[in-house]
């Protein structure tokens, strides 16, 4: 291809990813350095404030910012280096808590909190997510072709609803008074809160999880069963192979780029896992890093809101994501090259 | 978002029968962002009797105003907000003095609906709201107890229901971590006699009072459904609508609800009395609130003039009766009714109970509060530590807004 044809072809998407990706990236990579702050001056101010009656008259002195001449916020910009990092990190407070060998006061910190949610929650759902979807694939594979079709779409369904609302349904499902609560509790007798600890409600978002996205493995490897070599399965069967082995020594080996791939797309996902925590309202008990930069960034009622502490929050979690696609990717890399002798 | 499509609805389908209820044509195109609960409703209604407004009632209203009323022009003229929403568009000066236009066009405004800062009026309070008790009378009359006055009281009046197996889980509670978490501090701790800051702005909540405020907290949690650090306003409502729960510290805007045929079964049975109190001779362990409107700043005077008129044919004696129970209204030719009992009783008490100290310190602290008291709800983290986290996510925070150096 002529190099003005490719270029003409990838020119735009990559012009979008420059706009769209590349430049927020750095803004908030320069952010995440920077505090900007208003001007702020001392001044009494009376406040007046109606009760049912008459009103009370309070004169306070109150910390508000200066107004330029055409009325906007005077705001001024510094660098402050990593300390909006330390902010996330709060690291004295770690190696604190790592000195006195204390787990739970590692726990309090929310940095820390998030992220050991966060991998486990990763970590846990991807083999699940692999076997489930593997699983469903194989089942669906060996049905007679004539229920194939509405199989494929129920299993499908899960994966078409958006993670918000597919949350907040379980939520509902399973809180104080949900209907399933409500069945549990009359055939066991006993009070069920799912929503009151930590525990359930982590068991619950890992099955969310594994259920909203075990279809799209599936899909995946539906595709890729079509694809196995019959030759292959037909010597093996003759050879004497059973039906587990078949499985383990031919279809596996086969899926591996498949595998890697879905674990790569589940990795990237999952560790930026946000709905379930706002869905189930887990703030309490359990929080994800995500959520942790959303949390940043939410303006108070009085206006006030963390960019550069949620800057170097959202600098972290890209890290993080870094750091765990860097396994799977050697792996593709070494395939790719290898393949290409 | 749904409210907002209902009241955008409910605006376009008035707008074809225009000028109706209205004394007047209105011809200048006027856009308000309110929040969305039903006091909001009636009042947009009645504006949009007048023709050429539109109305978005939002309850994500408080993260978009800032911003919107910021823009020049304004993306809207007139704008619904509470004592605690008030104060960033305060601040940014986005919002104007009403001084001339209630003189044009406030005749029918109570004095006491004035909000002035500075001597200014900045905003017209339509109505108040507190959080106060509410109660299952037949309940407690069936056992004998009194109205409780004290958290004390509620405490002993909560375990003798539940001893008689009337409920499991007698008391309901706002304490959903985050805002409503925090809002149950920001009632208990100054009704325990605690200050929030020094004068020098740094937090002064790691202090007895707030030791002690904890304390009453945590008490609740014996009484209330496992799950309540999930339960926001709308959860405790369902739970007195469903007969779930015999006492709460709820907000008056939801009283009425209590007694709406279609949601609720318990109509007639839920009393409101004053907010309990922390100490026997304090006040109410609450805070007031007022919701009303203001004008943007970054408009026209044409559209300003306009804009307030339109406000003020929305907040009249009309709108008022046609949606008595809908609030604790501040206007002219409201008849309180029994819901409204226990907001009036907290209002007029003395003490009476401070207003939400709206600043931009409080907000940080706010936050602050709803990330770090869950932990010691939870049993993670004792009082005296999650009052020293509380601190210092403040410190951080505050350093970040340049409120302390």
């Amino acid at each position: 291809m002529k190099f003005k044809t490719f270029a003409a072809f990838v020119g735009p998407s990559v012009f979008m990813m420059l706009l769209f990706i590349a430049a927020p990236l750095v803004s908030v990579f320069i952010q995440s350095f920077q505090v900007t702050q208003p001007i702020l001056e001392q001044v009494e101010v009376e406040t007046c404030t109606p009760g049912f009656l008459t009103q009370t008259c309070t004169t306070e002195i109150k910390t508000v910012p200066v107004l330029d001449d055409n009325g906007k916020t005077l705001t001024e910009t510094r660098w402050v280096g990593l300390q909006s990092y330390q902010n996330v990190l709060q690291m004295d407070k770690f190696w604190e808590a790592v000195g006195n060998g204390s787990w739970n006061q590692i726990m309090q910190i929310d940095f820390w909190k998030a992220l050991r949610f966060t991998l486990s929650f990763t970590l846990l759902t991807l083999p699940l997510v692999i076997g489930v979807g593997l699983a469903i694939a194989l089942a669906v594979n060996n049905a007679t072709r004539s229920i194939r079709g509405p199989i494929i779409f129920i299993s499908l369904l899960p994966f078409i609803i958006t993670p918000v609302i597919g949350s907040l349904s379980i939520y509902w499902l399973f809180v104080g008074d949900g209907i399933l609560t409500a069945m549990l509790e009359r055939w066991t007798g006993t009070n069920i809160s799912m929503f009151a600890q930590a525990w359930t409600i982590e068991l619950l978002m890992y099955f969310y999880r594994v259920w909203h996205v075990a279809p799209f493995a599936f899909v995946i490897f539906y595709a890729g069963l079509q694809t196995v070599n019959m030759d292959t399965l037909e010597s093996a069967v003759i050879d004497g192979a059973s039906r587990w082995e078949r499985l383990r020594h031919v279809i596996i080996p086969h899926l591996m780029p498949l595998i890697i791939f879905i674990a790569l797309i589940h990795l990237m996902d999952c560790y930026r896992v946000f709905e379930e925590i706002v869905g189930f309202r887990s703030q309490a008990h359990v929080i994800s890093l995500q959520w942790l930069t959303y949390d940043f960034m939410t303006p108070d009622d009085a206006g006030n809101r963390a960019i550069s502490r949620a800057s170097a929050s959202a600098m972290l979690t890209m890290i993080g994501i870094v750091f765990l696609l860097i396994l799977p990717l050697r792996r593709t890399w070494r395939d790719h090259k290898g393949s290409a002798h | 978002m749904f409210l907002r499509k209902i009241a955008l609805a409910g605006v376009v389908s008035l707008m074809g029968s225009a000028a109706l209820a209205c004394s007047y044509e209105n011809e200048v195109p006027i856009k308000s962002l309110s929040a969305g609960f039903e006091a909001w409703k009636a009042v947009t209604d009645a504006m949009a009797e007048c023709g050429n407004f539109q109305a978005e009632l939002d309850q994500e209203f408080r993260t978009k105003q800032p911003a919107a009323f910021e823009a020049n022009p304004s993306l809207y003229q007139i704008g619904g907000v509470s004592n605690g929403t008030i104060t960033p568009l305060l601040n940014a000066g986005t919002i104007r003095p009403l001084d001339d236009l209630v003189e044009k066009y406030g005749q029918n405004l109570k004095p006491n609906q004035l909000i002035r800062i500075n001597g200014q009026i900045m905003a017209v309070a339509m109505m108040v709201n507190t959080q106060h008790l509410m109660y299952r009378s037949d309940v407690l009359a069936d056992l004998g107890i009194e109205t409780p006055t004290t958290w004390d009281e509620v405490y002993a009046a909560a375990a003798q229901i539940k001893e008689a197996g009337v409920m499991d889980y007698p008391l309901g509670a706002t304490m959903k971590s985050g805002w409503n978490l925090a809002q149950e501090f920001v009632n208990m701790y100054p009704a325990h006699g605690g200050k929030f800051f020094n004068d020098d702005n740094t937090a002064a909540i790691n202090s007895e009072a707030g030791l002690a405020a904890l304390e009453t907290m945590k008490a609740a949690l014996d009484f209330t459904d496992p799950e309540v650090l999930v339960s926001d306003s709308t959860y405790v409502q369902q739970q007195f609508q469903q007969g779930k729960i015999a006492m709460a510290n709820l907000w008056a805007s939801r009283a009425g609800a209590m007694n709406d045929p279609a949601e609720s079964e318990v109509v007639g049975k839920v009393a409101m009395a004053a907010a309990p109190k922390a100490t026997a001779d304090g006040a109410p362990a609450t805070t007031l609130w007022w919701d009303g409107i203001v004008i943007a700043q970054n408009i026209s005077d044409e559209e300003a003039d306009a804009a307030f008129r339109l406000a003020m044919e929305g907040l009249d004696a009309e709108t008022v009766q046609g949606a008595n129970d809908a609030a604790i209204w501040l206007v002219d030719g409201y008849e309180p009714t029994e819901i409204a009992a226990g907001a009036i009783a907290t209002a007029t008490a003395n003490p009476a109970p401070p207003a939400y100290p709206s600043t931009t310190q409080m907000g940080l602290l706010h936050t602050a509060l709803g990330n770090e008291l869950p932990a010691f709800l939870t049993g993670e983290r004792d009082a005296a530590a999650t009052l020293v986290a509380i601190e210092e996510a403040y410190t951080t925070s505050a350093k970040e807004a340049g409120v302390l150096k």
